[in-house]
């Protein structure tokens, strides 16, 4: 007994604690001389890097101000220019005097993206669907106004984050159950239905989206009769609505196929109707499967919104882009530069926010899978 | 004898595009009896059983399951489908749900039996199957065997008149395979009716009334299991089984 209890090897205590800082240190950055070289090279080009970008972004910047004049020094970032005109960026052309209908909004967007981060016990549920049920209502009534005594406002003067935010959430709230109408539809055992939402999804994915917007806005009214009293930015919701869907299709269908076989004749063999199996058993695989893709799709859509631009609309680069060319701010090229650094910073905490969000959702997921 | 039969195939024919997979097919099972079905890969075994709760549709002959023949103009398939039962080779079971909503699901999406009731229906079966105390697992924490028990716990909540099985023991590691088939045998004497395709030689011998044994789309021969073993009456069969025993 004893010999052969001698045989086994005693566990040995890891030769780095893995929880320590200094062993992760060794194991990430410093395994080989190679790797140490690297890090080294890499540290000294980031040290370079943010020392001129901490002078151009902070010590030398020009922080409030109501001209160009105030931003001379082409060696520090003008932030003069945002502070200045930073209502314009958030409200757009919205009236100054109804400014407290976009700041409801906002705050109920803030809510309702609160109420998915955390955790609220046994009122999660209500929360959410509360949310997400009231936002879009509350949000139509607020912002287009034209009722409760609400003065009317054309989405035309939306504008700035608003419109962008606007724009985004339709597109991507909308492409989400177009795509998996149109994923189930392309995967159908009718041939008519999955010929038509192939040949859909083909339609929209294979044509440039500015070419779809141009002709959304200025060829539907020749087409459809009375086209034209259709609003020109909800002609161009559904121009983006239109080939959003096919992609967000696509990456449902991708989940669709990532589902083995055996899940849909199991579901069967159980006598679960088509529509049961599907909503039960294999679009919530399906869906947690398309996540990465589907996040994916939505920070692309995000930062698409820039493109309604061109038939006129001034979301926030666009706003920004007025905004520099308005006679106050016409001046040197580095307050161009802070400007796009500005909007890059602003469309980067949202996507950032969006892909960190879904991050949670995929590790939630493996949790019991 | 066509009137007591549970399960009635008359001159079935399957096609999948050009290849004949099921050629001329009779077979009559009457209530309680339990079939064991064999014969090398390929052969339609599968196919076979499939075609009875209609995972696969025959193109020619006939095929009466509980008195309702199964054509294209048939409303209730889902019906059907919830009186036979099937267990197959992969498990299946639904990953995203725990052990117990596995069993839940069906009994009460189908059989509409109230959330309440369906769980305790859930927990007599797993008990069953002895696995009671694993309900709240997901079945990706579970051993394969234990899967297997799970998937037949999930048909039998169903309250199915045939339950049918397909090499539900291959995929398993040695071990576990006597688990599940102790699981089949006492399923087969509470005279539940049964239709296995198995290559266990032993639960053949045990449980079955009849083997039948299919080579190319054919049923070529139908005998007593000790009949069928000992002195198969086919050259086909011989071949088989001395096969089949060479490996076990
Ligand atoms: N969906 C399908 N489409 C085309 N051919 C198929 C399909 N399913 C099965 N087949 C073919 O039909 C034949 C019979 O298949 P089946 O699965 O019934 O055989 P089996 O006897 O169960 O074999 P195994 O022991 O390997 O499971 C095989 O040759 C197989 O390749
Ligand atoms: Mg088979």
């Amino acid at each position: 007994m004893q010999t052969t209890a001698n045989q086994f090897k005693n566990p040995e205590p890891a030769p780095f604690k893995s929880g320590s800082f200094w062993g992760w240190l060794k194991i990430n950055l410093f395994s080989s001389w190679f790797n140490t070289l690297i890090t080294i090279c890499l540290l000294y080009l980031l040290y370079a890097f943010s020392t001129s970008f901490i002078n151009w972004a902070f010590i030398n910047a020009v922080w409030f101000g109501d001209t160009a004049k105030a931003c001379p020094n082409s060696n520090g970032a003008c932030w003069a220019f945002v502070t200045d005109r930073w209502r314009l960026f958030v409200y757009g052309l919205y009236p100054k005097e109804d400014y407290w209908r976009v700041n409801i909004v906002y705050a109920l967007a803030a809510l309702t993206i609160i109420s998915f981060l955390f955790s609220f016990g046994r009122l999660k549920k209500i929360f959410r669907i509360s949310m997400v049920t009231i936002l879009p209502i509350a949000g139509y009534i607020l912002l287009v106004g034209g009722y409760f005594g609400l003065e009317y406002v054309a989405p035309e003067n939306f504008g700035g984050l608003l419109l962008t935010l606007v724009i985004a959430s339709i597109s991507i709230l909308g492409s989400i159950p177009l795509g998996l109408m149109l994923a189930l539809g392309r995967t159908s055992n009718l041939a008519v239905i999955s010929k038509v939402c192939t040949y859909f999804i083909e339609f929209w994915r294979g044509v440039p989206h500015i070419v779809i917007i141009v002709m959304f806005v200025a060829l539907l009214p020749i087409f459809i009769p009375d086209g034209s009293k259709i609003d020109v930015v909800v002609r161009a919701f559904i121009a983006f609505a239109a080939f959003n869907s096919a992609y967000m299709a696509e990456v449902f269908r991708g989940g669709l196929q990532s589902i083995p076989n055996g899940q849909f004749e199991a579901s069967r063999a159980l006598g679960l109707s088509y529509w049961k199996m599907m909503g039960y058993i294999i679009l919530p695989q399906a869906i947690r499967n398309s996540i990465p893709a589907m996040v994916n799709t939505c920070i692309g859509i995000f930062k698409e919104t820039t493109i309604v631009m061109l038939i006129g609309f001034s979301d926030l680069l666009g706003i920004i882009q007025i905004s520099l060319e308005s006679s106050d701010w016409v001046g040197p090229p580095h307050i161009f530069s802070s400007a796009y650094t500005f909007a890059a910073l602003v469309y980067f905490i949202f996507t950032f926010g969006i892909s960190k969000y879904s991050e949670r959702l995929e590790n939630r997921s493996n949790v019991d899978s | 004898m066509e009137f007591d039969s549970i399960i009635l195939f008359e001159k079935v024919n399957k096609w999948f595009g050009d290849f004949h997979v099921l050629r001329d097919i009779d077979l009559s099972v009457v209530k309680g009896e339990k079939i064991v079905i064999c014969g090398p890969s390929g052969s339609g075994k599968s196919t076979l059983i499939r075609c009875i709760n209609r995972l696969e549709e025959h193109q020619r002959g006939k095929i009466i399951v509980e008195g309702i023949e199964l054509n294209d103009d048939l409303k209730n398939i889902d019906t059907i489908r919830s009186e036979v039962g099937m267990v197959f080779q992969s498990f299946n079971l639904f990953p995203h749900m725990s052990v117990l909503d596995n069993l839940v699901i069906g009994q009460h999406l189908v059989r509409r039996v109230p959330k309440k009731e369906a769980e305790e229906i859930a927990i007599t079966y797993l008990n069953r199957v002895k696995i009671a105390d694993q309900a709240d697992k997901y079945p990706g924490q579970l051993s394969g065997g234990q899967q297997q028990r799970v998937a037949i716990a999930r048909s039998l909540c169903m309250r199915p008149k045939i339950m049918l099985f397909d090499e539900v023991t291959s995929a398993l590691d040695p071990e576990m395979v006597k688990e599940v088939l102790d699981v089949m045998v006492d399923l087969a004497q509470e005279g539940m009716t049964m239709l296995v395709v198995t290559h266990e030689m032993g639960f053949a011998r045990t449980v079955a009334d009849r083997v039948i044994f299919m080579d190319e789309g054919q049923i070529i021969e139908e005998n007593s299991p000790d009949a069928f073993f000992d002195a198969p009456s086919s050259d086909r069969a011989k071949n088989f089984i001395g096969q089949v025993l060479h490996h076990l």
